[in-house]
């Protein structure tokens, strides 16, 4: 057999080796597979760099703030002292797709991480419908550059320590900052700057508007009845702040909105974690091996990709000392692959449990699942009997009125649709996160603002309630309250300031 | 399709003005654990950077989420015995009963510091702010004021080898447009009346044609007869020479090594000085240092057995007080030099010898000195000698005493001797 196809038997790597690596995979991607991706940018970076990117969550551009300063020294130290290693890679959803390859990998690996990061997160980013309906992949860039100016000249009129405080209490909400159900309006520098004028002349009048047209007491007040403001409970406590906060000043607003929309362009990342893992590490594991078959790359390349391959897919089990949950790339990788399999050898099981994709086309079904599911739905749609008997996966109840754990269910005939359902709730941030809504303004006394914990299993709120509150009532500037709302429905008042 | 880009080229500082600002905020507690440190710090590594570590629990930034209790379903992989049904102890933390999302032991045992390495130049500024050096001036040497090389523009004329290359040919650039200017001008006139000529049907070989083809190159020629470049066009990059005005100082250490002073409290009396000696690399260019060290007589030495060599015998304070001064107008001319000194001692003197030093101090040494600081390694009673040195404080403002009973006084101590004067 002739060796001349192969691209280079060393580890060392240059750029015209990753620009071949990167045709081959690409014709791979595209051509055989029809992955449609974003156009590619592929940076490459220091470890240094590496560790500037982390502590900017990942964005290539952020404003500043000391708490990015504190993440950098965290993951400074904890590298210096070799408790960690850095990520291989970083991949920002963005047009163009903006990948970060670190100098110290061998070629191998780069190879590895282009596949994985600049084709297979890459046509996530471009396919999944949270992705499409939640982020503006063209316009990121520009609207971080814009916050980061914005930010600044804020710091310069009103002082580093004002801007702080500020943004320290969005932070707290950040994840408070979605509509989950609203498709938000996409992100463009150019009129983002034109309409930021405007939007604070607006806003600022609209709020005045609020406030001045309270009805004169006396008047007609007992026949509104008990009319709340506003009229239905709000989720998106960032918006509702930043539209309806008496004492903002305009730029106050503007900064509550900057971190909400970033807030909201990390939102689908916490929902597909799994899925979009899973499809990236799918992909570098097929696009390379199918690299192999065609001759491109020789055994001891091969041997080096597994290795590393099978250490991210190492799934330990729940008595390891070191387990800390399902890894994400190990069930998504597996579940990917199983869809493949499902679709190409099909059991009887399968049969029954998937009339629908046994025996279908394998790119098709697995490219529908990739655009249409997010990890709770993804989970609950398609996590077959084999794979749960394979992780031998178990269901642990754990309530606190009772003196022991049970066991719910575990990997048998019985067990798969609860478990299946209870792995899946596992993913559903509903769930994850404690669900606080707006509940009421007291439009007419004493401006307070009330919100209500709506209990999830009896599950209580942690001790960071007090501080929360106190980040709430800044940024509202009038007394904040919180009730907690059981199953029952019943009402109980847990803080207040 | 792909695009690849080099970053490593960058600038890798990104994170700079957000580590400051971190620093910035957690100024308070950043100073408490610098404090701490410098009292723990082993007395040769001076001026290193330090780890430093501030409690979690203030930095940590709240949000939103679960607390244990209720009820809560969790899946787990690796399941070997377990049947549905079946019911197992909780166990104390982490996985089965944790939320399993890494939640579970937050709020359990001891909360770790966030500990993390400060640079040699940020545990200095903490460790010296609100320090202030008593009548800091900066005494300047004349006529040997050192010059400091600084860029100045450009200039016409230079060694060749300042030459600026780009700036040059810009000139040139510059000079062929302008002298051609009215030579491209008349050629565009001329082919515009050729042009016309030649529409009108004149025939090429016309005399009218002819004579403007000549005039045309005529003029070409010149207009490439502009030389490329002239020595009008050359530009040299210059230089002017700055005076920088230095700064020097000198401390002088004075050290008691008889007898009573052992080990552990001259390790305390070197502490100090080091203490004064990075104060003072903060505020001058360069800083020599006179180690004296004195029992019945006093002796010039280096560092090694200024801090280490033993003796014994007596005491004779107005010994080095001599010394010193010989040394202080031998070398250092106080109009030069900025002169700082610090003595420690366990305050044994002969008693006689106390009101000598008095009268040393007093009319010699304090008017040449800056800062004066006199510290006593003792848990025991005052002797005659700080009583003494009472008498020179109260004539001269710019003499200070302290006491220092253990380790953990030094810094303080220090902080008070130099601490910033209201104004």
């Amino acid at each position: 057999m002739s060796n001349d196809k192969i691209i280079s038997e060393s580890s060392e790597w240059t750029f015209p080796l990753l620009k071949r690596f990167d045709r081959e995979i690409g014709r791979i991607a595209h051509d055989e597979f029809g992955l449609d991706t974003y156009a590619n940018q592929i940076e490459v970076i220091t470890s240094e760099q590496m560790i500037d990117a982390y502590s900017s969550v990942g964005l290539p551009i952020n404003y500043h703030h000391w708490s990015f300063g504190k993440q950098f020294v965290a993951t400074e130290q904890t590298y210096r002292r070799g408790q960690m290693g850095l990520a291989y890679e970083i991949v920002i959803n963005s047009d163009p797709c903006i990948a970060y390859l670190m100098e110290e990998n061998t070629l191998p690996m780069q190879a590895l991480v282009i596949a994985h990061a600049s084709y297979g997160h890459n046509s996530f980013f471009k396919g999944n419908y949270l992705f499409r309906t939640w982020t503006s992949a063209d316009a990121i860039i520009d609207y971080l550059v814009f916050a980061r100016g914005y930010i600044a000249e804020c710091e310069e009129r009103y002082g580093c320590e004002e801007v702080e405080l500020l943004l320290d209490s969005c932070h707290a909400l950040m994840n408070y900052g979605v509509d989950r159900y609203k498709r938000p309006a996409p992100l463009s520098l150019a009129e983002e700057k034109k309409r930021q004028h405007e939007r604070e002349a607006y806003l600022q009048s609209q709020v005045n508007d609020l406030w001045r047209t309270l009805p004169v007491r006396g008047t007609a007040e007992t026949t509104s009845g008990e009319r709340r403001y506003p009229e239905e409970p709000q989720e998106n406590l960032l918006y509702f702040i930043e539209k309806n906060a008496p004492l903002l000043e305009p730029w106050q607003r503007e900064l509550v909105r900057i971190v909400r929309k970033i807030g909201q362009y990390f939102y689908p990342q916490r929902q597909t974690q799994v899925m979009n893992e899973g499809w990236a590490t799918f992909w570098h594991y097929t696009l390379l091996n199918r690299l192999y078959e065609q001759g491109y790359v020789g055994d001891g390349f091969m041997i080096e990709l597994l290795q590393s391959h099978t250490n991210v897919v190492l799934q330990p089990s729940f008595d390891a000392p070191y387990y800390s949950g399902i890894n994400p790339y190990a069930l998504g990788f597996a579940m990917m692959r199983d869809i493949r399999r499902i679709c190409e050898e099909p059991t009887d099981e399968d049969h029954y449990w998937f009339p629908d994709i046994a025996g279908e086309d394998w790119l098709k079904v697995l490219d529908f699942a990739m655009r249409n599911f997010k990890d709770e739905s993804f989970i609950a749609q398609f996590l077959s009997p084999k794979l749960m008997r394979e992780f031998h996966l178990f269901a642990v109840c754990d309530d606190d009125r009772e003196e022991t754990l049970e066991i719910t269910a575990i990997h048998e005939e019985s067990g798969y649709r609860q478990l299946r359902q209870a792995f899946a709730d596992q993913y559903n941030l509903g769930s994850r996160e404690p669900n606080i809504q707006v509940y009421d303004v007291d439009l007419r006394g004493d401006r307070s603002l009330t919100l209500r914990h709506y209990r999830y299993n009896r599950r209580p709120l942690a001790e960071s309630v007090d501080e929360m509150l106190l980040h709430i009532r800044r940024l509202w500037g009038f007394d904040v309250r919180l009730e907690s709302v059981d199953e029952q429905g019943r009402v109980q008042l847990i803080g207040e300031c | 399709m792909s695009h690849f880009i080099d970053r490593r080229v960058n600038s890798k500082n990104k994170s700079t003005v957000n580590r400051q600002r971190f620093l910035k905020r957690y100024k308070s507690q950043l100073k408490r654990a610098v404090a701490d440190a410098v009292n723990r710090r082993s007395i040769t590594d001076v001026g290193a950077g330090e780890k430093v570590g501030i409690p979690s629990k203030d930095i940590s930034e709240p949000v939103f989420h679960h607390g244990r209790g209720g009820t809560r379903e969790v899946v787990h992989p690796g399941n070997k015995q377990f049947q549905k049904g079946d019911r197992v102890q909780r166990p104390e933390s982490g996985e089965g009963g944790g939320s399993g999302q890494g939640k579970a032991g937050r709020g359990g045992i001891g909360e770790d510091d966030f500990v993390f390495e400060l640079s040699r130049d940020e545990f200095m500024d903490l460790l010296f702010e609100d320090l202030e050096l008593p009548n800091l001036v900066r005494n300047q040497l004349l006529g040997t004021t050192e010059f400091k090389t600084v860029r100045a523009g450009y200039s016409t004329t230079g060694a060749p080898s300042n030459i600026d290359v780009v700036r040059s040919l810009k000139g040139a650039i510059a000079r062929r447009t302008a002298l051609g200017a009215p030579y491209r001008s008349r050629v565009r006139e001329l082919e515009a009346e050729l042009a016309a000529l030649l529409a009108d049907g004149v025939a090429e070989d016309a005399a009218p044609v002819v004579a403007l083809r000549e005039e045309i190159d005529r003029i070409k020629t010149r207009i490439a007869a502009l030389p490329f470049i002239d020595t009008f066009d050359l530009r040299y990059q210059s230089f002017t020479k700055q005076p920088e005005p230095t700064s020097k100082a000198v401390m002088l250490c004075i050290m008691d090594v008889s007898g009573s002073m052992d080990q552990v409290r001259k390790n305390l009396a070197k502490r100090f000085f080091i203490l004064l000696y990075l104060f003072l690399q903060r505020n001058y260019d360069r800083i020599e240092v006179v180690f004296i060290r004195h029992h019945t007589i006093a002796q010039e030495v280096d560092e090694q057995e200024f801090f280490y060599s033993r003796e014994t015998g007596g005491t004779v304070v107005s010994s080095a007080l001599n010394l010193a001064y010989d040394v202080i107008s031998e070398r250092y001319g106080s109009d030069t030099w900025n002169i700082y000194a610090a003595q420690a001692s366990d305050g044994d003197n002969w008693d006689s010898d106390s009101t000598i030093c008095r009268e040393i101090l007093t009319t010699k040494l304090m008017p040449l000195m800056r800062y004066y600081a006199y510290v006593e390694i003792t848990p025991r009673q005052h002797q005659s000698l700080w009583y003494a040195y009472q008498d020179v404080k109260a004539v001269h403002p710019h003499f200070a005493m302290e006491e220092i009973s253990g380790a953990e006084d030094i810094f303080p101590v220090f902080r008070d001797l130099f601490r910033r004067q209201e104004a």
